[in-house]
């Protein structure tokens, strides 16, 4: 064959062409950029509109961090020193830091208390968050609400080791009790533990030094740790009061489920702003005649009362997205209703609820900031009330709601891009 | 032949209380209500002798008495001495309006944020994904105290706009004429009413009906015969033509306020000052973020086989997302937009960071200041709150329920 | 004791915050803490220093009344209330006595049930302005928008001044002194409304002072004191004697520096009584022989508190006006320590 064409054409190629490469507009980030940025008049105008935006946030703000100041005493050395040229003066975050994160009561040499608990937290929700790791990790979650405490409030060790052995007193109660019928486990656990506080309560009496941290009234906490204390107290307070209210609202019995209903509404029809005025001016006549509660813990009932409601409904939209057949295939197994709810149906609903959970705990930790507007002097609290009032750092806005936001934007981001994740990781089980 | 026999007759034995199910649920729910019972006695028995110990009583009767302060936004008349119910009620109407202006522009916000944000434009979607992460993660009350001290600082002071004593020129004039925007408010134009000029807003209003009677015959028309008619140009002329024809036949009834520099702002025209301007673009940038991300997830629900097919029809992209997409979108959309407004609503309350007078600010801030009377102004706060809350969310659900798809 | 003990097994003992028997004195002296509501922060007045402990002119009259009763100036516990938190937190136990910007009222004193032990500063609501905008008077601020700062009367007097005028203004109403400031200096109003004392330690705060002048009316009469229950005499007596050993002791000269040696006995009887070397004053509060000394060792007497708080020295840089003694043509005026 190519002896023949050999003769009746001049040249024959042997090999393939290589490929020629695509021209020019349409490789490589050419044509990423045409084809993503300037696909069309419509794109091109927004990409233009993004990059003007773009460029006039990095004007307006470049300067500012540029010349900012740092290492001054006051905002006035501060005017000295930029001399109009829009430079930030972040010495009132280096002055003041401790202050924004702690409060200005908390005794300074006492620091590492709540920082140890706020890290130790990260190892106490870990096993929560992430269920491949090893379960006995729970062990510290169950412990770490005592300890913690213990490491911010201080005081005698005694307190919360006694507080911590009547649960455990009262858990082993219920598993004794519980094959009799899941109340009576309920009511002998209660009892138990009742009697071991009573009974720890005069070992806690006689001996109020030992092992003790220098104690530090809840008054005295602030800043950042407060919006913590709040936010993780209140969460962590709600889930069991949010799940024993969304199956009171699915529950046959109508007086209950009417309470929960009507609970659960009004909670959810009127503002935080509302329930905090509550706590600061109204809870205090509720309560018997001859004792006060502190502010905080108004503000934490409050509050938890508030989140347990939106968990409840995220609970509830657990509970409905299980099929109908998982409490059918319960029943049929014999079991009665709490061993089902404890068992069968409880679970998975969790499981489903966990990213709507998590996204009511950033909205809550971010509305603890509102407990400023009652006069406590968390994170915004104390920037609106001591720092920006004091002779030294009036009139320095900027700098320190830019400092407010970005800790409030870290932990909450954090938090989210954890629900995403999870978020993902649960889907992969439908599809 | 069977025979149904009845049930052994067992007699009730008070054991079947714990034991029994068909009884045991009336011994919680007795147990439960006994309890509530109990709670409720133990906390209105502590609220009495509480009272009784400080000498206070609880009693609305303040609530007729003038309430000596004035307010700025003012909805209806009002004067420092009206009294605090009519208070109260200015402050629940300024929240409406700010809820319901925050509602509007954050649903606004939210849809274009959230569609852009699945744009294939890189620059574009990259915005908008930090525009929502960014807002979504800092607290509200920090956006509203940002926002408000960029408008004290950042909008021209009104003082460039007076006239200088020496007889020169101001620095800046009013925009066009006719508004300026200020760091007292921004001043807009205001429309005045002549005689009959209540005649021509009746008609435009009118024309709104019209428009979506017009609308609901066209979409009739496509599913009953398979025609489209035009919309878009009709729905306009629906729309203008008779109010323009009514204001020219009535001899111009409508009339404009402009406003005009006094002697230290703007007198006429209306004047949506700071702390509402602030409050409102707070609410709605803030939750447009949430909107946003209930939008995107929306039309993310939507499979991708749907506007395939639309496409295998013949569809237009336009027709797809109008006829198509948004239809199946809307139902995932509406729920939780129902618990957005609500929370613009619960938010506005936030108010009270920036002195716009709402509710919180009068009722449950003045008021409650100057009277001392805590607990009544609390509850009385709570109720108002309450009542908005049900109301949109009835509201809302019905809406929700006309649009939910009918499962047969 | 029992309750207490098992509260502390609920792990609640460091929130609950003690229990507030009929007698305030006795609870004060039980908790050996005296629990003192003061603002969020007025310059001057009231507000934690850089190493977070409360200084100023209202702080110094809690910190004598803990000296007098407890005999330690530091046995203070603040709490910041703010306008619509202080009435609840004192009626409801919360705090012992009020020594906040709180202006004695009729309504105040008779309906909402508390008893206003004496007044520590004579203050009237004013109005600032910028110079540059060539006002000298209140009744040219026709049309104007004025910042308010809530909390005290102050709403109430400026509508009453301006309708009692017939003139028009915008108010803009701010809930605390940092902010109304802010708005103010940015020229988001045209005047700022409060008490004439925290005008002038605002503006001292200012990055140009001169350029901001204070009206000269003064629309109201604002005599601020410190209030307690309304029903516990006892307690109320030791917080008025305690604010009028203060004051008695500027007049007769009693001093920080000096009041140890005059302690030794002089020739004046009343100094003697106010001392406790003569007579049995203090019994008769409850309290011992050396409480007003005390109290007066504290912070000096009434003059050096004011003149290290907001006195001309100060930043703050008030004249005593009406703050001064009757001897010198003011408003103090102690009754007898006899």
């Amino acid at each position: 064959m190519s002896d023949t064409h050999s003769h009746s054409v001049a040249f024959v190629r042997h090999d393939q062409i290589p490929a020629a490469p695509p021209p020019a507009g349409e490789t490589g980030p050419l044509k990423w950029v045409r084809e993503n940025l300037f696909s069309g008049p419509f794109n091109t105008v927004m990409t233009l509109l993004g990059l003007y935006i773009i460029y006039s946030l990095v004007v307006g703000i470049f300067p500012w961090i540029a010349n900012s100041v740092w290492g001054t005493e006051n905002i006035r050395e501060c005017r000295e020193i930029t001399q109009g040229n829009g430079g930030a003066c972040f010495s009132v975050i280096e002055q003041r830091w401790q202050q924004l994160l702690f409060g200005f009561e908390y005794p300074s040499t006492q620091y590492w208390r709540p920082t140890t608990a706020f890290v130790l937290l990260f190892v106490a929700v870990a096993p929560v968050l992430f269920l491949n790791l090893p379960r006995i990790l729970l062990v510290f979650t169950g412990l770490y609400p005592f300890l913690a405490y213990w490491l911010i409030w201080g005081g005698t060790i005694l307190i919360p080791i006694s507080a911590a052995l009547g649960f455990v007193v009262g858990y082993f109660a219920f598993k004794r009790l519980e094959h009799n019928s899941f109340a009576t486990g309920l009511f002998g656990a209660v009892a138990a533990a009742v009697l071991t506080w009573w009974v720890t309560g005069f070992l806690v009496g006689a001996a109020p030094g030992l092992i003790a941290l220098p104690e530090v009234a809840s008054r005295n906490m602030g800043g950042f740790m407060l919006n913590m204390i709040l936010g993780t107290i209140c969460v962590s307070l709600s889930l069991p009061i949010g799940i024993a209210l969304a199956l009171g609202r699915q529950s046959h019995m109508p007086i209950i489920k009417w309470i929960c209903v009507v609970f659960i509404e009004f909670i959810r029809g009127v503002p935080l702003i509302t329930l905090l005025f509550v706590a600061n001016v109204v809870l205090a006549y509720f309560f018997p005649p001859e004792t006060s509660l502190d502010l905080i813990l108004r503000v934490i009932i409050m509050i938890t009362m508030f989140s347990s409601a939106y968990i409840a409904e995220v609970i509830r939209g657990g509970l409905a997205a299980l099929p109908r057949g998982q409490y059918e295939a319960a029943d049929s197994l014999g079991l009665d209703y709490a061993q089902a709810t404890r068992l069968i149906i409880m679970p998975q609903a969790l499981k489903i609820s966990i990213p709507g959970i998590v996204n009511v705990a950033v909205g809550l930790f971010k509305d603890t900031t509102l407990v400023s507007v009652i006069s406590m002097f968390d994170l915004v609290g104390m920037i609106r009330g001591p720092i920006l009032s004091s002779t030294d750092w009036a009139g320095v806005y900027w700098e320190l709601w830019a400092f407010a936001a970005a800790l409030f934007f870290v932990v909450c981001y954090g938090i989210s891009q954890y629900s995403q994740w999870l978020e993902r990781k649960l889907q992969t089980g439908h599809r | 032949m069977t025979i149904a026999t009845d049930p052994p007759k067992e007699s009730f034995r008070l054991s079947m209380l714990i034991n029994d199910t068909r009884y045991r649920s009336y011994t919680f729910q007795a147990i439960a209500l006994l309890a509530l019972i109990v709670f409720f006695s133990i906390l209105g028995n502590n609220l009495a002798q509480n009272l009784a110990a400080a000498g206070l009583n609880i009693s609305y009767e303040f609530l007729g008495d003038p309430a000596g302060y004035d307010i700025n936004q003012q909805p209806i008349p009002y004067d420092s001495q009206s009294t605090h119910m009519r208070a109260s009620i200015v402050g629940a109407l300024n929240t409406l309006i700010v809820a319901f202006l925050a509602c509007v522009t954050a649903t606004i916000f939210g849809v274009i944020a959230g569609v852009l944000r699945l744009s294939n434009n890189w620059i574009i979607s990259k915005l908008m994904s930090i525009y929502v992460e960014i807002f979504r993660n800092i607290p509200v009350l920090i956006w509203l105290i940002i926002i408000f001290t960029i408008t004290a600082n950042v909008f021209a002071p009104i003082a460039e706009f007076r006239l200088p004593r020496d007889g020169s020129d101001p620095e800046r004039t009013l925009i066009f004429g006719m508004m300026a925007f200020t760091n007292q408010g921004v001043f807009i134009p205001k429309l005045t009413l002549g005689d009959s000029g209540a005649f021509v807003i009746y008609a435009f209003l009118a024309s709104i009906l019209g428009v979506f009677g017009y609308r609901g015959y066209a979409r009739k028309k496509l599913f009953d015969e398979g025609k489209t008619i035009p919309v878009l140009l009709p729905s306009l002329a629906i729309l203008i033509v008779p109010a323009v024809l009514m204001y020219f036949a009535l001899g111009r009834p409508l009339g404009v306020d402009l406003p005009e520099m006094g002697r230290f702002r703007f007198e006429g025209g209306l004047q949506l000052r700071t702390s509402f301007i602030a409050l409102w673009f707070a609410l709605s940038i803030y939750t447009g973020a949430f909107i946003a991300e209930n939008v995107r997830a929306g039309i993310l629900a939507v499979s991708k086989g749907q506007s395939e097919a639309a496409a295998a029809l013949g569809l237009r992209s336009g027709r797809i997302m109008n006829l198509v997409i948004l239809p199946q979108a809307l139902r995932v959309i509406i729920p939780p937009l129902i618990s957005q407004y609500l929370n613009i609503t619960k938010n506005s309350s936030l108010a009270i960071a920036v002195g716009y007078m709402d509710l919180t600010g009068t009722l449950g801030g003045i008021t409650l200041n100057q009277t001392g009377r805590a607990i009544e102004s609390v509850l009385l706060l709570m109720l108002f709150y309450l009542t908005f809350s049900l109301t949109i969310s009835a509201l809302m659900n019905v809406y929700n329920n006309s649009i939910k798809l009918k499962e047969r | 004791m029992k309750k207490s003990v098992f509260l502390g097994a609920l792990t609640v003992a460091g929130l609950s915050a003690g229990v507030a028997a009929a007698g305030t004195l006795d609870d004060v002296k039980a908790r050996d803490m005296l629990n003192c509501g003061v603002t969020t922060g007025v310059p001057g007045f009231a507000e934690p220093d850089a190493n977070g402990v409360w200084q100023g002119f209202d702080v110094a009259v809690c910190r004598a009344v803990a000296a007098a009763v407890l005999g330690d100036s530091t046995k203070v516990q603040f709490v910041p209330t703010t306008g619509k938190t202080r009435f609840t937190a004192l009626a409801s136990g919360e705090i012992d006595m009020l020594a906040r910007n709180t202006t004695w009222t009729f309504s105040r004193d008779v309906d909402l049930k508390f008893e206003f032990v004496g007044i520590n500063y004579y203050d009237g609501q004013g109005f600032m302005v910028p110079s540059a905008l060539g006002v000298s008077s209140a009744k040219d601020l026709d049309g104007a928008t004025v910042c308010i700062q809530t909390g005290t009367t102050t709403e109430l007097n400026l509508a009453d001044f301006f309708r009692a005028n017939n003139i028009s203004y915008e108010p803009v109403p701010i809930e605390t002194g940092a902010e109304a400031v802010q708005q103010y200096l940015a020229g988001a109003c045209d005047v700022y409304t409060t008490d004439a004392s925290a005008l002038a330690a605002q503006r001292a705060n200012f990055e140009a002072p001169a350029d901001h002048v204070l009206l000269p009316e003064i629309v109201s009469k604002e005599p601020l004191g410190p209030l307690v229950r309304h029903g516990d005499h006892e307690w109320g007596d030791v917080v008025r004697w305690t604010l009028n050993a203060l004051i008695t002791a500027e007049e007769l000269g009693v001093t920080s520096v000096n009041a140890e040696e005059l302690a030794g006995g002089t020739d004046n009887p009343e100094v003697n009584r106010l001392l406790g070397t003569e007579g049995t004053l203090g019994e008769m509060l409850g309290l011992d022989a050396e409480w007003a000394k005390r109290a007066v060792m504290t912070g000096g007497n009434y003059g050096e508190i004011f003149s290290t708080n907001i006195g001309e020295e100060t930043p703050i840089g008030l004249a005593r006006g009406l703050n001064a003694q009757w001897t010198e043509g003011g408003l103090l005026y102690s009754p007898p320590f006899r």
